[in-house]
């Protein structure tokens, strides 16, 4: 139950980065359309690495060895999770890093400016 | 009004594909086989208690290393787009730190109490990474943030960008060294159990997952670090 909440909180999420991408002309909220859909795939990722009633899959007083294996979530969707958030990271910067050199050329953050490479 | 029309018509099939999967969700009861041998292996093997790490820094730790240098390219690449065209003579640079406004003194002071707090979570995080939740890359984020609060509460204040992209290169070279040995010493290329896997639980524990997760604190929060720095005019 819970995690078709979570799933279906991060679709919606994916499409409102891709309305965002598709529709806003300032290329700094492209950029947020972007993080938001990334952010979007994060939680679908997480939400389907759920198990019902399953708990965090750390080993410690309350969760010993031997019964861990019927009580935990998986933690392989959780571990891509870790790597994709900080390729996310990464692929902002280098995005915010084009739209400074973007608005130094044009002295605008608009797209509609950019019409070099428009056919 | 076109474009408009297909923008529309694109996020109505995305909808439509995703109310399918939506729908189609069932949660799982119980763990798939892969995630059963992980959650199994990882204390037992590998002994370390937080089995997201041991996936991360052992199982799969080649990803990681690539993952890293991912992170080494875009830091590279932000200093290439941002970087100056000619480097800045040093009465530039004085001119540029001159412009920048000071900030305030509630930042300036909050600033002074935080950042040392900053340092010392980032490093529990780093070292409790095989304990508890944590690890290299969450402890290396906390780091940056510290660096970028600096950057925010004193605008003149020069990072030592040649100190950390040493560092950085050091911290990368021992993790490659690491994985070499592992593939000497132990298992596969960067086995854990290069050191003595210890008493379950411990600080000092798990073979070398700890220092693996300090390596790739110490490569990450230099990299980020060096990534903020260039964002500044």
């Amino acid at each position: 139950m819970i995690s078709s909440i979570v799933l279906t909180t991060g679709l919606l999420l994916v499409l409102v980065g891709l309305w965002g991408l598709l529709t806003q002309r300032n290329i700094l909220r492209i950029t947020i359309g972007f993080s938001l859909m990334g952010t979007g795939t994060h939680i679908v990722i997480v939400a389907i690495g759920y198990v019902r009633n399953g708990t965090a899959p750390i080993i410690d007083r309350s969760l010993d060895m031997a019964g861990a294996a019927s009580r935990v979530v998986d933690p392989i969707p959780a571990a891509l999770v870790v790597t994709a958030i900080v390729i996310g990271m990464a692929v902002t910067a280098v995005m915010l890093a084009f739209a400074i050199r973007l608005y130094d050329s044009k002295r605008t953050l608009s797209i509609d400016a950019f019409t070099e490479s428009k056919w | 009004m076109i474009r408009r029309l297909s923008v529309a018509v694109a996020i109505a099939a995305f909808g439509l594909v995703f109310l399918s999967l939506a729908v189609g969700y069932t949660e799982q009861v119980s763990l798939r086989p892969l995630a059963e041998s992980y959650v199994r292996l990882v204390p037992q093997e590998l002994g370390a208690q937080n089995v997201i790490t041991g996936i991360l820094l052992t199982f799969r730790a080649f990803d990681t290393l690539g993952e890293v240098a991912v992170l080494f390219m875009v830091a590279a690449s932000v200093g290439l787009v941002l970087g100056p065209t000619q480097p800045l003579s040093a009465e530039a640079r004085e001119e540029v730190a001159v412009k920048a406004r000071p900030s305030s003194e509630i930042v300036r002071s909050g600033a002074e109490i935080l950042a040392p707090l900053i340092a010392i979570f980032a490093a529990y995080i780093i070292m409790n990474g095989h304990l508890s939740a944590g690890g290299g890359f969450q402890g290396g984020a906390v780091i940056a943030s510290g660096v970028l609060l600096m950057l925010l509460a004193y605008p003149r204040y020069r990072l030592a960008l040649d100190f950390l992209s040493i560092t950085e290169s050091v911290a990368g070279v021992l993790f490659v060294l690491a994985g070499v040995a592992g593939l000497i010493f132990a298992g596969g290329f960067l086995d854990n159990r290069i050191l003595p896997i210890g008493q379950f639980g411990a600080l000092f524990s798990a073979g070398a997952i700890p220092v693996l997760s300090m390596l790739l604190g110490i490569k990450v929060g230099c990299e980020l670090s060096v990534i903020l720095d260039s964002f500044r005019p």
